[in-house]
């Protein structure tokens, strides 16, 4: 293979800014492939994937809705990215605070407690998912072990644990029973932002996280412990930086806004416990880390992009009988778009004359 | 009470259960002892359970339902080798990404057939042997995916342990600079590893939809893919530690399954994370052993040459 990857000095920021736009153009190809593919019009199935929903308020809330919770936890990963900690079980994590926290919204159930349970159940919420993220970095830490397998293996404890208690001690006695708990009471329940329509308080919340992560990230001798951890190990371990805390720390902080999102997703749109609580937001997250570029503000665009392949593939689902997959294939093509145009921004090919091999 | 028929059926289950994680995890042992780490097994593998069935329900044939299952579980892990190997990309989001994609393949490839069945690929008979009293259907009772997995297994360790190419992939693994100064093509092999690793990994599939439950269910794996890369990192990067791995989570697997059968009142949920568990304390117990020792020294690490 005479090809050969040369770095590229002195990039503008413009062409760095380019390689998101060219992922989701090349995504936009292989989707009107796979349209085609499935014996749709590709035009007509691209506006009512990605037009349609932008037209419509409630559509445009339901994005919205959507993409808080992939900030939420996009961001906590970013943390874990930055520092080449690969936790991918932030579903799990997710799961965890949802289930930490509805634990206090089922104690207080009817009792007539205070408005102090909604905030009490965003702090257990972050608790409970930090805990869960804490488990793989203590055996990375204590054992060496893979914090990649450890957190995925996770994910599918937490999901059994959550369909243990929605079907056995939690269930909702008069739910005819079904597998779900009761209804959460008002004051365990996110406001609303308006009077009516979907907005709630989880998408202030996650603005704010992105604000204070992105001061965080960019602004604290913290921030730069974990890009440096992440970037030159030895260069921090001679600086005095404490590899163990970070992989606690950013282990610690992804979990915990996993599983706020987790506690605001069923606090909110949902109101209940049940034993799906997620379309995949902790698997997504990932890639909206990764089209963020593992910035929070990057990560909060990347996710309302990633919110609309979810709405779209709903409405397609809806009106043209596609399967939800086609969803699925976007989003693992534009990850797949992203690595690539990463590299290619950063890298030339250039053909090497008279190599044998590389 | 158990007799030795229910025992000589549970043995074939756990040999069934296991056939999958065997084949899964060797294709993955070849790929990482090149160097590279492929978390798109448990996505190479569900296109292969898709494409598989697909094609065998349409053909009638299980032999082609196989080879398109490999060829589907190749295809993709050129998609990985492209990103990984190609642009030198993380591995970890490159894998993960190949994931993500074949999930998301083999759900639109398995639409239109959920709900349909398949008959199961068939036992190969062995008169005499397989009337043997409780081993008799373990060992000498199963499908021809069970044998592909041992004879695979002994191929995998012997071109490794004895072969000229067994040593430059594993050097290549072990320090890609060095195998590059010696002029061998390190990315080629390694692209190759890759490949069969996806062949491996849509054959695990195949074995899964044609064979173990014949039939399509969408995300039917069911972390498995996750589970043969976890096996690997318990061999120790050994070919033969993985054939006690396998059954070993076969074994785990199949046992949760049963005593669920039983009703021993213990909650189902906890049984079926079993496997989950068994995969954190298996991966705790070998790196408190051996604290990483055993792994190619180059897993993990783009090259590049000349960079």
């Amino acid at each position: 293979m005479p090809l050969r990857l040369e770095r590229q000095e002195n990039i503008s920021a413009l062409r760095h800014a380019m390689a998101p736009v060219v992922a989701l153009l090349v995504t936009l190809v292989v989707g009107a492939v796979m349209f085609i593919a499935l014996g749709h019009d590709p035009i007509r199935a691209f506006t009512l994937y990605f037009i349609e929903p932008l037209g419509d308020a409630y559509m445009l809330q339901e994005l919205v809705v959507k993409a808080s919770p992939l900030v939420l936890i996009g961001v906590g990963l970013a943390f874990c990215y930055r520092a080449n900690r690969w936790n991918i079980g932030a579903e799990g994590q997710y799961v965890a605070g949802a289930v930490l926290g509805s634990w206090l919204a089922l104690a207080t159930n009817g009792t007539g407690a205070g408005p102090w349970v909604l905030p009490a159940m965003l702090v257990l919420g972050a608790i409970g998912g930090a805990l869960w993220g804490l488990i793989p970095a203590f055996l990375r830490v204590r054992f060496g072990s893979s914090e990649i397998l450890t957190s995925l293996m996770l994910v599918y404890v937490a999901q059994l644990g959550l369909d243990y208690l929605v079907r056995g001690p939690w269930r909702d006695p008069q739910g005819f029973n079904f597998p779900q708990s009761v209804t959460f009471d008002d004051v365990a329940l996110m406001p609303l932002l308006t009077g009516e329509g979907r907005l709630h308080g989880g998408i202030v919340i996650a603005l704010i996280v992105v604000v204070v992560a992105t001061f965080v990230l960019g602004r604290t001798l913290v921030g730069f412990s974990i890009e440096l951890a992440g970037s030159a190990p030895r260069a921090a371990a001679f600086a005095g930086f404490d590899e163990r805390r970070v992989t606690y720390g950013v282990f610690a902080v992804s979990g915990g806004l996993a599983g706020l999102a987790g506690i605001i997703e069923v606090a909110g749109p949902i109101g209940q416990l049940q034993p799906s609580i997620s379309p995949g937001y902790g698997f997504t997250a990932i890639i909206a880390a990764m089209l963020g570029r593992l910035h929070p503000v990057g990560i909060l665009v990347a996710s309302l992009v990633l919110a609309l392949t979810y709405i779209g593939g709903e409405a397609a689902q809806i009106t043209m009988r596609m399967p939800f997959d086609v969803t699925r294939v976007f989003q693992g093509t534009l990850l797949i778009a992203i690595l690539a145009a990463d590299i290619l921004v950063r890298y030339r090919i250039r053909r090497v004359e008279g190599a044998s091999h590389a | 009470m158990l007799d030795a028929a229910i025992i000589g059926a549970v043995l074939a289950s756990v040999v069934a259960a296991a056939t999958t994680l065997l084949l899964a995890s060797l294709g993955e042992l070849v790929a990482e002892r090149a160097g590279t780490l492929n978390l798109g097994v448990e996505g190479m593998m569900i296109v292969g359970a898709a494409v598989g069935y697909v094609t065998a329900y349409g053909s009638g044939s299980l032999l082609l339902g196989t080879l398109a299952a490999m060829l589907a579980g190749v295809t993709l892990s050129l998609v990985f080798a492209g990103l990984a190997i190609g642009l030198a990309t993380n591995q970890v989001a490159s894998g993960l990404a190949t994931t993500i994609l074949g999930l998301g393949l083999a759900g639109l490839i398995g639409s239109g057939f959920v709900g349909t069945q398949l008959e199961a690929a068939p036992v190969l008979h062995i008169p005499g042997l397989t009337e043997l009293p409780i081993v008799g259907r373990a060992l000498f009772g199963q499908d021809a995916f069970v044998y592909a997995s041992i004879f695979l297994l002994v191929a995998v360790a012997y071109v490794l342990a004895r072969t000229r190419i067994g040593l430059v992939l594993r050097a290549v693994g072990e320090n890609h600079a060095a195998a590059h100064a010696l002029g061998h093509p390190v990315r080629r092999i390694r692209t190759l590893a890759v490949m069969f690793g996806g062949a491996c990994a849509g054959l695990a599939g195949a074995h899964l939809s044609l064979a173990y439950t014949p039939f399509w269910a969408s995300d039917m794996t069911a972390g498995r893919g996750w589970i043969a890369l976890a096996l690997v990192v318990f061999s120790a990067w050994r070919p033969l530690w993985l054939l006690a791995g396998a059954y070993l989570f076969g074994a785990v697997s199949i046992l949760q399954l049963h005593v669920q059968g039983f009703g021993l009142g213990i909650p189902s949920q906890l049984l079926s994370a079993l496997p989950y568990l068994a995969t954190i304390i298996a991966l705790v117990v070998i790196s408190a052993l051996k604290h990483g020792q055993g792994a190619p020294a180059s897993l993990g690490v783009p090259f590049v040459p000349d960079r």
